[in-house]
């Protein structure tokens, strides 16, 4: 794991500039329907943000903007201070000016997913090393060290050798974040990483996200976990209709909610 | 007892027919059948995942060659499109010799039996295959691919790491299919003249006048050659799904 941090550190550029992700007045639309409506986010290297909102709020769909996973139709985003290139494509609509620099980026931003999307023909051990390999073009044996480390750290060692399907649920998005780690990425996206687990699997998964977030690593996390974003999280930003209702310290976000839109939102969950 | 008699005498002389040379001949026309559906297949496999590609394309034009070439190839008879190969092709093939010179004005330069039959039963079988590799491809789970492209992978390591792999899986099934329509096929590039098993077949059955076995005993041959093959299927199939059975 040391070795896995100390890569993290070598990797961050100089220690004034602290910004980690910052996105700026974007903008998407699918069909007539405006799902982000300006949205800025500033994530700071270190800042754990749980971004709430009720579904249909844009939460999932400005993660997967940030990875252009989605194309914004506007707006800025900036890893690690890079500006993502974008262009006009012939159809009027914003494209990468260059997939290369967005294939990079990504590899910077392992994003864990809802329903894990292990990828099902390899084993868990080959999920781990895939990317790291093909994509960083790490040596193999380092990586499959890593690999191996990580998933001891994650509680599923033992289950190396089989493959995601043969697991359960809480075990592949173990597996996942494990996946993700070993691209020593420098921000991590979670898409609602608990919303696809039965109840009972939820706290394995938190388990490890609160281990993560206490050893500094920059994360973005979407979620619905209330208690996540209270006591985990160093920031909450919420969403509503598509644009940032209110941003701030967890703590205070819940005892004093900024709008009422916050103040529905969290009363609706403690029913 | 006569008919018992008759019965002895028959089975002697499918032994002496099969033991004079017949016999030779059919295991040859087998090996030649094998040969020709496995380059049709492996023909078949490079045309159809092309046009499986460009039937899955964003671009218009791409999408309508490759709805043509599946309409066409499988809405006609298989032995028009072998005619129009192997004798439309020693049509071009001619032509293009005298008008260079290279043969005389009357010489008929033909298209290679085995080329012009490989050729037009691996277009054929490539529009099946087409179909089962497109198939294939839209049953991915969307998310494994989504997963790839987060992770920084260009669209060859996509194509290579989780597309490939994964079409494989699940084509199998669809692809044991082909192969047997492919064998099939296979018995009409006779009319070009490859000594196939059909041919063979054929020239026992004509020149000793025992159609009755010789077509009996090619019937058997190609039921084998099917039947086989199911089991070899069923056991790749296995092994490419093999993370989605638990294990014992």
């Amino acid at each position: 794991m040391s070795a896995n941090v100390a890569a993290a550190a070598k990797a961050a550029p100089s220690p004034d500039d602290k910004s980690a992700i910052s996105v700026r007045d974007m903008r998407k639309c699918f069909g007539d329907h405006e799902v982000l409506k300006g949205i800025s986010l500033e994530a700071h290297k270190g800042d754990v943000i749980s971004i709430l909102g009720s579904s249909g709020s844009g939460k999932s769909t400005m993660l997967r903007c940030i990875n252009l996973l989605e194309t914004p139709d506007s707006g800025e985003v900036r890893v690690d201070g890079e500006l993502i290139r974008m262009k006009q494509g012939r159809d009027g609509r914003q494209m990468p000016a260059d997939i290369r620099q967005v294939e990079r980026i990504r590899a910077n931003l392992a994003m864990v997913f809802q329903s894990f999307n292990l990828w099902s023909h390899m084993t868990v051990l080959e999920n781990l090393v895939a990317a790291p390999t093909h994509v960083l073009k790490r040596p193999r044996a380092e990586c499959l060290e890593q690999a191996e480390a990580l998933l001891k750290r994650v509680g599923i060692w033992e289950r190396r050798n089989y493959y995601p399907p043969h697991m359960s649920g809480g075990q592949q998005q173990r597996a996942a974040i494990a996946r993700a780690l070993a691209m020593n990425p420098k921000v991590m996206l979670f898409d609602e990483p608990t919303s696809a687990l039965d109840p009972e699997l939820v706290g394995e998964v938190l388990r490890v996200m609160r281990s993560l977030a206490e050893e500094g690593r920059t994360m973005l996390v979407v979620t619905h976990e209330m208690s996540f974003a209270r006591d985990v999280s160093s920031k909450v930003m919420f969403l509503h209709k598509g644009e940032v209702d209110s941003v701030g310290e967890p703590k205070e976000m819940f005892a004093r909610p900024p709008t009422p839109q916050f103040k529905q939102f969290i009363a609706n969950f403690n029913k | 007892m006569e008919f018992l008699n008759d019965f002895k005498d028959q089975v002697s002389t499918a032994y002496e027919l099969l033991a004079a040379g017949w016999g030779v001949q059919l295991l040859w026309g087998i090996a030649w059948t094998l040969a020709v559906t496995v380059v049709s297949m492996l023909i078949g496999a490079m045309l159809g995942s092309l046009v499986a590609a460009a039937k899955l394309s964003h671009r218009g034009g791409l999408r309508f060659i490759g709805e043509s070439y599946t309409t066409v190839f499988r809405g006609e008879p298989e032995l028009l499109i072998i005619y129009l190969f192997y004798y439309g092709g020693t049509q071009v093939l001619t032509g293009v010799a005298r008008s260079t010179g290279s043969i005389g004005s009357t010489d008929i330069l033909n298209m290679p039996s085995f080329l012009g039959g490989v050729l037009a039963v691996g277009i054929i079988s490539g529009a099946y295959q087409a179909e089962v590799f497109r198939g294939s491809f839209l049953a991915i789970h969307r998310g494994e691919l989504e997963a790839a492209r987060a992770y920084g992978m260009s669209a060859w390591l996509r194509f290579r790491l989780v597309i490939v792999p994964q079409v494989l899986r699940l084509a199998v099934p669809g692809l044991g299919n082909v192969w047997q329509l492919t064998i099939k096929d296979s018995a009409l590039i006779s009319v070009t003249g490859v000594a196939e098993l059909m041919l063979t077949a054929n020239k026992a059955a004509r020149s000793t006048h025992h159609s009755l076995l010789f077509y009996t005993v090619a019937g058997i041959l190609y039921l084998v050659m099917t039947s086989v093959s199911t089991p070899i299927f069923e056991k790749a199939e296995r092994y490419t799904s093999r993370s989605f059975t638990r294990p014992k």
